[in-house]
C-alpha cells in the first residue's frame, strides 16, 4: 500500500466544510437551546440558578431566545451568600425586572442568623451555599435546576452529564451516572429527586466570551478593567469589605483589575488587567496561561478533590 | 500581551467549526499520552493544571508528572489509576474547536465507548505498533461501525519502539482497513505516531519521512464535519409548542425543535406524525430571526399555515418523504445497565421527543464483537452486551433506520420503575454491510 495510507470511499479530507456546517458558536447555541426546550417539555417546575455571573447571564439569554416570542417559562433562583458584589446584585434585579421574571432567593445570611449554619474561620461562604440551595429546591419542589457549570472548568466537572440526576439529598454520585447517548436526555426521576441541567456543558470560557461579544450581551461592570481597592491573600487580589478583609497584616492598595468569575467576595479573586472592552477581554483570555478557576478561586484549592466533594454534597 | 496570529484568530470572531471526536484504545496503548499531547501541544493545558498534576504526582512519590492525572477527574479514578467514566475535553486551534469524548479503554466499559461514539463525528482507534491489531482493536472498530461514526482514524502508536519501520505500519494499516472496511466504516485514515516522542501527533515526524499523510491534529482540523444534507430525509421532532398569547403575539403558535436531519424550507408541504395531518411551512424562526431555509442541527421554530393539532412528541416531515409508522421495532441495542434486559420485560422507549410504553418481545441474538459472531436466543442481555432485540410499542412511532439517521434512528430503553437507562438502541440493520453470520457455541461466556 502507499505511504499515505488513506483509504477513502467518501470525499476524503476536504479543505473546506460543506455550506451546511455550523460555526462552533451556532452549534453550541443550538445544542443549549435544545436542552432548555427539553426541560420545558418534560419537567413540572424547573428553575434557573442565577448568580449575575457571566455563565448564568448567557443561560438566561439562551432561554430568552429558546422561547421567543413567549416569555421564559422558568423562574430564577439566586443563592445569596451575603457577600455579593453590589454591581452584581444590581444587575440581577434589573434583569428580573426587564424580563418580567420571578426571582427566588436562598440566603446564607438567614441560615447563619437562625443558627442553622456557622461562619467558617476563614470567612469563606462559598461552601455554605449547599444547604440553603438544596433546602430551597426541596421546599419549592423544583424538579429541574439549570446550572451554568461548564466541563472545561474543572476535572470533576469534566465528568458531569448534561442531565445529572440528584437524589432526595441532592447528592451527586459520579459512579452511578446515567450514560448519556446521542441527544436523548433521560430526565426521569422519583418524587423528591431532581435533575441538575447544564446547558453550557460543552462551552469553554472563550466560547462564553465570544458569544457575549457576538450577541452583544450586557454584563456587570466588574468583568471589565476598573480601579478598585484590593488586598493580597494567598496570592489573589480580594476586594476589601466588611465580610472579613483585610486583616492586620494585609494592606489595601488600589489596582487596575477585573474579574474572570463572579462569586462570593471572600473567595473570588481579581486579576490584574487593562481590558476595558470585550475585545480586549477575549484577547486576554486567549493569551492567559491560567485557567479561570485557577486564577480566581480559593475554594478549589482546598484539596485535590474539592470540587468533586462539594458536588457530591449537592453543590452545583 | 501576545499578538501572534494564532491568538489573534482565536481571539477574533471567525466562524470556526466544531468537531466532536472520541478516542478508544486499550489500557496500555498510550491513549492518555496521546490525549495529553493533543491538549498540551495545542496549549490547552494551562500552568495551574500542570502545577496541580506535578503536586499530586509528587505527593504520590512519583518522580515524573503523571499526565493521566490531567484526565482522570474522579477520586476513585486517581486512586485506582484507571479511567472509569467518559470525560469530555475541550481544545481549540485557529482552524477548529474540538470536543473530545475521552472514553475508557478497559474492556468492561464498552458502554462508555458507545456513549462517546454516539455523538462523535470521528473516532481515533489506538493500537500499539508492537502488538498490531488485537481483539480490543476489532471491538473498537466494531463499535465505531455499529454507531456509524463517519470517520475513523487508526493511530498506530509507539512507532519509536519498532524502529519507525514502514513495513510494520503498512501491515497493521492494511489489516485494520480490511477489517473495518468489511464492517462498513466509510472512511479510514491510518497514521503512524509516537505519542510519547511527539511524532505525527501535532508536528510531522522527522523519523518517518516515508509517511506522506497528515498528522493527527492536521487530520482533525480538516476532516469535513457535515455532509450534503439535501439528500437526507428531513425530520423535526416537536419539543415544545410556543404560544405567547400576549397582546403583541395573540395568534403565534410555533413548533419548537432541533432539526434532526435534512433541511426545511418555507412553503414546503409537511405532514405531522403520527396523526398524518398536513399543512405548509408558513415561516421558520431561527431563534428570533425569520429564515427561508434551515437545516440540522439548528434549533428552530416552525410556523404552519393551518391551525392543526401538533404537540410535543410529534414529528414534522416533508409530505413527499414521510416515513412509515409502526408498533414493532427491530434494532441492535447496547445494554448499558447493571441489571439484565430480558424477554417479556416492560420498558419505556424514548425516541426523539416521545416516550412510549414498550415490551421486549424477543432477543434473537447476541453479538460477539471480537469475531462478529451471533449467538442465537441468549434470553437476556447483560451490561455491555450488544444484541438484536424486537420491541412492541404501545403506540406507533416513525422510527427511521439508524443507517439513514443517527438521530431519528436511535432510541433509549428506560426502566419504568426507577428511570434507569437500560439500553441504547439503533433501529434497522446493525452494520453498513452484510454482517458475519457465523454461529459458534457460547463456550467462554461474555468477557466485556
Amino acid at each position: 500500500m502507499t505511504t499515505a495510507a488513506t483509504s477513502s470511499v467518501s470525499e476524503g479530507s476536504g479543505e473546506t466544510d460543506s455550506p451546511y456546517a455550523l460555526s462552533h458558536l451556532d452549534a453550541l447555541e443550538s445544542e443549549a437551546v435544545h436542552i432548555f426546550r427539553e426541560v420545558a417539555g418534560e419537567f413540572e417546575k424547573p428553575v434557573i440558578l442565577f448568580s449575575g455571573g457571566k455563565d448564568s447571564i448567557v443561560m438566561l439569554h439562551l432561554a430568552l431566545k429558546a422561547f421567543a416570542p413567549a416569555p421564559v417559562p422558568f423562574s430564577l433562583l439566586h443563592v445569596d451568600t451575603g457577600h455579593n458584589f453590589p454591581e452584581v446584585i444590581d444587575y440581577r434585579d434589573r434583569a428580573v425586572e426587564r424580563h418580567g421574571l420571578r426571582l427566588h432567593v436562598a440566603s446564607v445570611q438567614d441560615y447563619i442568623d437562625a443558627g442553622k449554619l456557622k461562619e467558617r474561620p476563614d470567612g469563606t461562604r462559598n461552601p455554605l451555599q449547599t444547604v440553603p440551595l438544596t433546602e430551597k429546591i426541596q421546599s419549592e419542589r423544583f424538579d429541574a435546576v439549570f446550572g451554568g457549570g461548564r466541563r472545561d472548568e474543572e476535572k470533576a466537572r469534566a465528568k458531569e452529564r448534561v442531565f445529572s440526576l440528584r437524589d432526595e439529598f441532592s447528592q451527586w454520585d459520579p459512579r452511578r451516572q446515567r450514560p448519556e447517548l446521542w441527544q436523548l436526555y433521560n430526565g426521569r426521576h422519583a418524587p423528591g429527586e431532581h435533575v441538575r441541567v447544564f446547558p453550557l456543558s460543552n462551552w469553554t470560557e472563550l466560547d462564553v466570551w465570544q458569544y457575549i461579544a457576538r450577541e452583544n450581551i450586557e454584563l456587570p461592570e466588574i468583568y471589565y478593567a476598573h480601579e478598585r481597592p484590593v488586598f493580597s491573600r494567598n496570592g489573589m487580589w480580594l476586594t476589601a469589605g466588611d465580610w472579613g478583609g483585610p486583616k492586620d497584616s494585609e494592606t489595601v492598595e488600589t489596582r487596575l483589575i477585573r474579574y474572570r468569575t463572579v462569586g462570593d467576595m471572600s473567595c473570588t479573586g481579581a486579576v490584574d488587567s487593562d481590558a476595558t472592552t470585550i475585545e480586549k477581554v477575549i484577547a486576554e483570555i486567549a493569551a492567559s496561561r491560567l485557567t479561570e478557576r485557577g486564577a480566581t478561586r480559593a475554594d478549589d484549592k482546598m484539596s485535590e478533590a474539592a470540587m468533586e466533594d462539594r458536588k457530591r454534597e449537592g453543590y452545583f | 500581551m501576545s499578538t501572534t496570529p494564532a491568538v489573534e484568530e482565536l481571539a477574533g470572531l471567525s466562524a470556526t467549526t466544531l468537531l466532536r471526536f472520541a478516542t478508544a484504545g486499550s489500557v496500555d496503548d498510550g491513549k492518555s499520552t496521546l490525549v495529553g499531547r493533543l491538549l498540551h501541544d495545542s496549549k490547552s493545558v494551562l500552568v495551574d493544571q500542570l502545577e496541580a498534576v506535578e503536586h499530586a504526582s509528587r505527593s504520590r512519590g512519583a518522580a515524573e508528572p503523571d499526565l493521566a492525572l490531567l484526565t482522570d477527574g474522579l477520586r476513585a479514578e486517581r486512586e485506582q489509576g484507571i479511567t472509569i467514566d467518559v470525560a469530555y475535553r475541550y481544545f481549540a486551534t485557529p482552524r477548529r474547536r474540538f470536543i473530545l469524548a475521552d472514553t475508557p479503554g478497559h474492556v468492561q466499559y464498552t458502554r462508555n465507548m458507545v456513549t462517546g461514539a454516539s455523538t462523535a463525528d470521528l473516532a481515533v482507534v489506538l493500537v500499539d505498533a508492537r502488538n498490531g491489531v488485537i481483539e480490543q482493536t476489532r471491538r473498537h472498530a466494531a463499535v465505531a461501525a455499529l454507531l456509524r461514526v463517519p470517520h475513523v482514524v487508526l493511530a498506530v502508536n509507539k512507532m519509536d519502539l519498532v524502529g519507525y519501520e514502514e513495513s510494520v505500519f503498512a501491515r497493521i494499516a492494511e489489516e485494520f482497513t480490511a477489517y473495518a472496511g468489511e464492517l462498513g466504516v466509510p472512511e479510514i485514515t491510518a497514521i503512524p505516531i509516537s505519542a510519547l516522542a511527539g511524532d505525527n501527533v501535532v508536528e510531522p515526524s522527522a523519523n518517518m519521512d516515508w509517511y506522506g499523510g497528515p498528522t493527527v491534529l492536521e487530520h482533525l482540523e480538516t476532516v469535513p464535519v457535515s455532509h450534503d444534507l439535501t439528500s437526507c430525509h428531513a425530520r423535526l421532532p416537536v419539543q415544545y409548542v410556543i404560544r405567547p398569547q400576549t397582546a403583541e403575539h395573540p395568534d403565534y403558535r410555533g413548533y419548537a425543535g432541533q432539526i434532526a436531519a435534512g433541511t426545511f424550507r418555507v412553503g414546503e408541504s409537511v405532514t405531522v406524525l403520527p396523526s398524518g395531518r398536513t399543512s405548509k411551512v408558513a415561516g421558520i424562526d431561527l431563534l428570533g430571526t425569520p429564515v427561508d431555509v434551515a437545516w440540522t442541527p439548528q434549533s428552530v421554530t416552525l410556523l404552519l399555515e393551518d391551525d392543526i393539532d401538533v404537540s410535543r412528541g410529534d414529528l414534522i416531515v416533508p409530505s413527499h418523504d414521510a416515513p412509515a409508522t409502526s408498533q414493532d421495532v427491530e434494532a441492535t441495542v447496547c445494554h448499558v445497565a447493571d441489571t439484565p434486559l430480558t424477554v417479556g420485560q416492560r420498558v419505556l422507549l424514548k425516541h426523539t421527543t416521545r416516550t412510549v410504553k414498550a415490551i421486549v418481545k424477543e432477543i434473537p441474538s447476541r453479538l460477539t464483537l471480537d469475531d462478529l459472531s451471533q449467538h442465537p436466543s441468549p434470553g437476556q442481555l447483560v451490561a455491555n452486551d450488544i444484541g438484536r432485540v424486537k420491541v412492541r410499542l404501545a403506540e406507533a412511532l416513525a422510527i427511521d433506520t439508524y443507517a439513514d439517521s443517527r438521530r431519528t434512528g436511535s432510541f433509549l430503553l428506560i426502566d419504568p420503575a426507577d428511570g434507569t437507562t437500560l439500553a441504547a438502541g439503533m433501529a434497522g440493520e446493525s452494520f453498513a454491510t452484510a454482517e458475519a453470520t457465523k454461529s459458534v457455541e457460547d463456550e467462554d461466556g461474555w468477557d466485556f
